[in-house]
């Protein structure tokens, strides 16, 4: 049994379907890829997943637990899924470490002083040990982004969502946080939207690419990045390397 | 002389101003900090609440926002006691002044909330928080923070505006400054003295609430200056 199981995902927003029936899995400690075009409904999969936006049809287990059964508590399985957003959303009354020993403290039932070590142990995995009185309008956007990393490491994840981690950053900031999604690789399982094709093509077991509300195409980067079967993957990925420079 | 028989008089009405403005901080402590707790929960009534709940804050809030103070007091001291429900005139004041000050702190309130980005909800939702949890430890410490400004000037205008309580007999700092004039018609000393601890203490309170807001700042919470929709004072 797989650790994530994704049957037949439909999502509407009033009269368009966005999501058209999305099926994938994956196992514990996996990484997995996902692109395509703009409006394709990528983060609204992501947001379906943790039922910040729940599906209309089709089911998510996760550890051979229903998601989509509204009669779960949610509240205790979004522990286990971790977010990371494109526009970092870190608690902006709190300093970098309040940001990532809050969970703990609320959700986790941690006392403040194991909550705090907990946190300072994530802080320095993300290398940002000098930061933790910051407030987040203090940080990098970079730093931002791995105080969020480590705010969703700190819950003990079994995946990390990451909504297009990179793609708020300076260029000469989008290294630091790929590097430490890099570090993290089969350590938690991730699921990765993202533009950043040589990451994909280097860290993902696997690739799924995205439109029109359905998966096209997935497999291995090898084969997604040398040999794509579908003519509508060729194009994209032929789009996406003359726009974000091939490597 | 004129300067020396001035402070003679000052200080022969000094006792009964000072009384009366004790009552003046009792009326503008208790309706600011009961208003407080009334409009805390009408923010959130209004704006989490489902359709009855935020119905009925939205209708109060409006009903008190859009008519008169003095009516609000007369109908509280006079109306309700025309069927029974008798109040002391500090009692009635002390109720109508916090009621009115809620419908106010409960719409600069939601100004703040609804100024805060939604991903700070959506955050505090990821991370398994219930919707209570992520109010009170997300949304509302940095709204009351961005509040200050507007909870501020709103503390002033009470202070000033509990002198209204005179009309239903309060004894209070106008008041007691009507009283001592109506004895000895010096009215231009009496309500240039009163106008006087009215601006300074209105000067100490802003003082300290500047210092107030500069010890709960943190960096990158925006906190709007006097924005343009506080009721003017
Ligand atoms: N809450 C919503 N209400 C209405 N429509 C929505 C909502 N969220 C998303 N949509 C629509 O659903 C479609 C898919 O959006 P989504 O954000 O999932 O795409 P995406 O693949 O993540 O795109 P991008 O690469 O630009 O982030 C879009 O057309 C969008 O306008
Ligand atoms: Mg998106």
């Amino acid at each position: 049994m797989p650790m994530l199981d994704v049957k037949n995902i439909h999502k509407s927003f009033e009269t368009t379907e966005v999501l058209k029936g999305i099926s994938f899995s994956m196992e514990k400690e996996e990484t997995k890829v996902i692109i395509g075009t703009s409006g394709t409904g990528k983060s609204t999969l992501l947001r379906c997943l943790n039922q910040l936006d729940p599906p209309d049809e089709g089911e998510v287990w996760l550890d051979g637990e229903e998601l989509t059964n509204p009669s779960i508590d949610i509240n205790r399985i979004r522990q286990k899924i971790g977010f990371v957003f494109q526009d970092f959303n870190l608690f902006n009354h709190l300093t970098a470490l309040r940001n990532v020993s809050i969970g703990l403290e609320k959700v986790k039932q941690l006392n403040k002083e194991k909550a705090r070590e907990r946190a300072m142990d994530e802080l320095k995995r993300v290398g940002l040990e000098k930061q933790i009185n910051q407030y987040p309008a203090q940080l990098s956007g970079g730093q931002k982004q791995r105080v969020g990393i480590a705010r969703a490491l700190a819950m003990d994840p079994d995946i990390i969502l990451f909504d297009e981690p990179t793609s708020a950053l300076d260029p000469e900031l989008i290294g630091d946080v790929l590097d430490v999604m890099k570090s993290l690789y089969g350590k938690v399982a991730m699921l990765i939207v993202t533009h950043e094709m040589g990451f994909a093509r280097n860290v993902a077991d696997e690739i799924i690419f995205m439109e029109g509300g359905v998966i096209v195409e997935k497999g291995p980067p090898k084969q997604m990045f040398q040999s794509p079967t579908k003519q509508r993957t060729k194009e994209f990925l032929g789009r996406i390397a003359t726009l974000y420079g091939a490597e | 002389m004129a300067t020396s028989m001035f402070f003679e008089f000052l200080l022969d009405s000094l006792p009964k101003l000072l009384d009366g403005l004790q009552v003046t901080f009792l009326l503008t402590i208790v309706a600011i900090l009961a208003g407080f707790l009334i409009g805390v929960t009408l923010a959130l009534g209004r704006i989490y609440g489902n359709k009855i709940i935020s119905g009925i804050c939205i209708g109060f809030i409006e009903v008190i926002r859009g008519t008169p103070l003095l009516v609000q007091l007369f109908i509280i001291y006079f109306g309700l006691a025309s069927i029974g429900l008798v109040f002391s005139p500090i009692q009635a004041a002390l109720f109508g002044l916090s009621l009115n000050s809620s419908a106010y702190q409960a719409e600069y309130l939601r100004g703040s909330i609804q100024a805060i980005p939604s991903g700070q909800m959506v955050a505090a939702r990821t991370l398994g928080m219930t919707k209570i949890q992520s109010i009170g430890t997300i949304v509302l410490p940095q709204a009351l923070r961005i509040s200050i400004p507007a909870w501020s000037n709103e503390l002033i205008y009470l202070f000033k505006y509990t002198s209204i309580a005179y009309l239903i007999q309060v004894r209070e700092l106008t008041a007691e400054g009507q009283i001592i004039a109506s004895r000895n018609f010096r009215y231009v000393e009496i309500y240039l003295i009163i106008a006087l601890i009215y601006l300074i203490f209105t000067f100490i309170i802003s003082e300290i609430v500047d210092r107030a807001e500069k010890r709960f700042h943190v960096p990158g919470l925006g906190v709007p200056k006097r924005a343009s929709w506080l009721r003017n004072t």
